[in-house]
């Protein structure tokens, strides 16, 4: 069983093609280069050196969200559409499950933080039981002295990674009053790979979605819908016309 | 569907602004299919349309929309030739979401990527209903965030002759709407409005560019418009909103039209061709073929539907490029900004 696993969530673009137990190739950048330009190339440059072809892959995984809006949607259109043109189900994996996935077999809390800006971080605390992931805090946007908090209260020794974790250090280090060590710089950011590890469990559950179904899971509304729903107005419903 | 070896079959894609939209397009001019979902009763409440609203709405349909457009064209992707997209212009975000779609679908599918620029699709609208039309012409483009002059050379092959220098035609449109308080889109609606008032009753002006006649320029009369309604309510005179609506609409139309007809007559082009959303506005479609009538030019329009941002465009004019060989490459991007004519 083959899985194609993207990311395209943050900064970095990341696309990986996993077997079960099995990493068969990766592609992985950090770079300000805009999605659009490099995640189609990335998962070409993959498919021509390692010859397979895509048509015999059994799924197509997708880091879902949080994260950057545009980027998420990315990531989101490259999927579904070549879940539609492969006819292949989709994986909608969430983005901080997959950061936490570089960490399958830790005992330790696996705190990944993503820089949500508005000085904010999406964030959430899971636990590995028994080689499952377990969630000790929901995902959710808050603020990083709400997160100290948290894992303060907790009271366990944890791992943090992410680009919100190194935005935060300095807060983190004045802060963090337990045990807790930050992800080395192969294991600090999104990866495909682990994307399409998590991918692997969730498709085992059941958990896939046609690709016309995905879309991101945002965690933020828009500015726009915010500040309507302060006026305590809310947003039309849908309409469709055709036309030929 | 029927298909003939030699048939070239374009899917296109569309989802620049607020419209989600998916055709599928039959050697350039025959129409199979063209589906849009129109999120414009989501923006009213804005009074305009919010990017990042868009963006997510278009995430949502662009799936359904593309396999409507499929089903009801009765073909299926293997038997399509090419995946055509507009990247530009328009907002960048709502951009992205059709250009990442179509470049997965034709990489996937192993078929032609084409990028198609929004206002020659526009343009290449006009193809869609007249068959006989072949370039050279002049066409009028005009919409809520362009207006342009272009000369059509050859297909594919486009000369800006005149431009606004600030607002676009529709924009004016739909602030004097709002200032009349017809709301979000303004273009229909003050059309319809107009209709019921006196296009005499109120001079606003008629803007000339000194030294460069073709271009535009809109934003001095949406401040008279602006100003008569707030000496009128200084004033305590009650407002004919229909008369404003009339009068306003007539000093658009008469500079779209004067403009056009003088260059198209300096240029020495015998089809006159108009496009874009304010296309579809009934006084200026029989005003501008009134005028070309006097003048023996030709004159070329398409249907409401065409005129308002849809695939099928996007289709004709990936055709032209198909034909002459153009493909884009997997990294294709969403530019903003692109300009008519610029190839990247």
């Amino acid at each position: 069983m083959r899985i194609l696993a993207m990311d395209s969530s943050g900064l970095v673009a990341s696309v990986a093609l996993v077997e079960e137990e099995n990493l068969l190739a990766e592609y992985t950048m950090n770079l300000k280069k805009t999605h659009s330009e490099t995640l189609l190339p990335m998962i070409d440059a993959i498919v021509e050196l390692t010859g397979i072809d895509l048509s015999g892959i059994d799924a197509i995984a997708v880091s879902a969200g949080p994260g950057s809006f545009t980027g998420l949607r990315i990531g989101s259109a490259t999927a579904k559409g070549l879940g539609f043109a492969l006819k292949k189900p989709l994986i909608s994996v969430p983005t901080l499950e997959g950061m936490a996935y570089h960490f399958v077999e830790s005992d330790r809390l696996i705190c990944p933080m993503m820089d949500a800006r508005r000085k904010q971080v999406y964030t959430a605390i899971y636990r590995f039981v028994d080689g499952e992931l377990t969630t000790v805090m929901e995902g959710c946007a808050c603020s990083v002295e709400e997160l100290i908090r948290k894992v303060n209260e907790l009271n366990q020794e944890i791992i943090f990674l992410g680009d919100g974790a190194a935005m935060a250090r300095e807060m983190l280090e004045e802060g963090v009053r337990v045990e807790h060590r930050y992800a080395p710089l192969h294991m600090n950011r999104q990866r495909a790979s682990a994307v399409g590890a998590r991918a692997f469990d969730l498709y085992k559950k059941g958990k896939t979605q046609t690709a016309a179904e995905h879309a991101p899971v945002y965690f933020r509304k828009s500015q726009a819908e915010r500040e309507l729903e302060a006026k305590g107005k809310h947003l039309a419903s849908d309409s469709v016309s055709r036309a030929h | 569907m029927e298909k003939n070896k030699k048939d070239i079959r374009i899917l296109a894609i569309e989802t620049s602004c607020d419209e989600t939209a998916a055709a599928v397009v039959q050697n350039g001019r025959e129409v199979l299919s063209n589906v849009i979902y129109t999120q414009i009763k989501l923006h009213t409440v804005f009074g305009g349309v919010v990017p990042e609203i868009a963006s997510r709405k278009h995430i949502e349909k662009i799936n359904p929309v593309i396999e409507t457009a499929l089903s009801e064209a009765g073909v299926t992707l293997d038997e399509i030739d090419a995946v055509a997209v507009t990247y530009g212009p328009g907002l960048v975000g709502a951009l992205l979401v059709g250009v990442a779609e179509a470049k997965a679908i034709a990489y996937g599918a192993r078929k032609a990527l084409i990028g198609v620029h929004h206002i020659e699709g526009h343009i290449s609208a006009n193809y869609i209903e007249h068959k006989e039309l072949e370039p050279p012409f002049l066409c009028l483009v005009a919409s809520g965030g362009h207006s342009h002059l272009v000369l059509v050379k050859d297909y594919g092959v486009y000369e800006i002759i005149g431009r606004t220098r600030d607002d676009a035609a529709g924009e004016a449109f739909d602030k004097v709407a709002r200032a009349i308080g017809l709301g979000y889109p303004g273009g229909p609606k003050v059309d319809k409005l107009a209709r019921e008032g006196n296009r005499h009753a109120i001079t606003f002006p008629r803007a000339k560019i000194m030294d460069h006649p073709d271009d535009f320029s809109f934003s001095g009369l949406k401040s008279a418009v602006l100003n008569y309604l707030n000496q009128c309510q200084m004033k305590g005179i009650e407002v004919n909103r229909a008369d404003v609506a009339a009068s306003f609409q007539q000093a658009v139309i008469d500079v779209l039209t004067e403009h056009t007809i003088d260059a198209a007559k300096r240029i020495g082009v015998d089809k006159v061709a108009i496009a874009g959303g304010v296309a579809s506005n009934s006084s200026l479609r029989s005003q501008m073929k009134e005028a070309c009538t006097r003048r023996r030019i030709r004159f070329y329009h398409p249907s409401p539907v065409y005129c308002t941002d849809n695939a099928a465009m996007i289709g004709t004019a990936a055709y032209y490029e198909y034909i002459k060989g153009v493909r884009h490459g997997w990294d294709l991007n969403a530019i903003a900004n692109l300009k008519i004519g610029e190839r990247r």
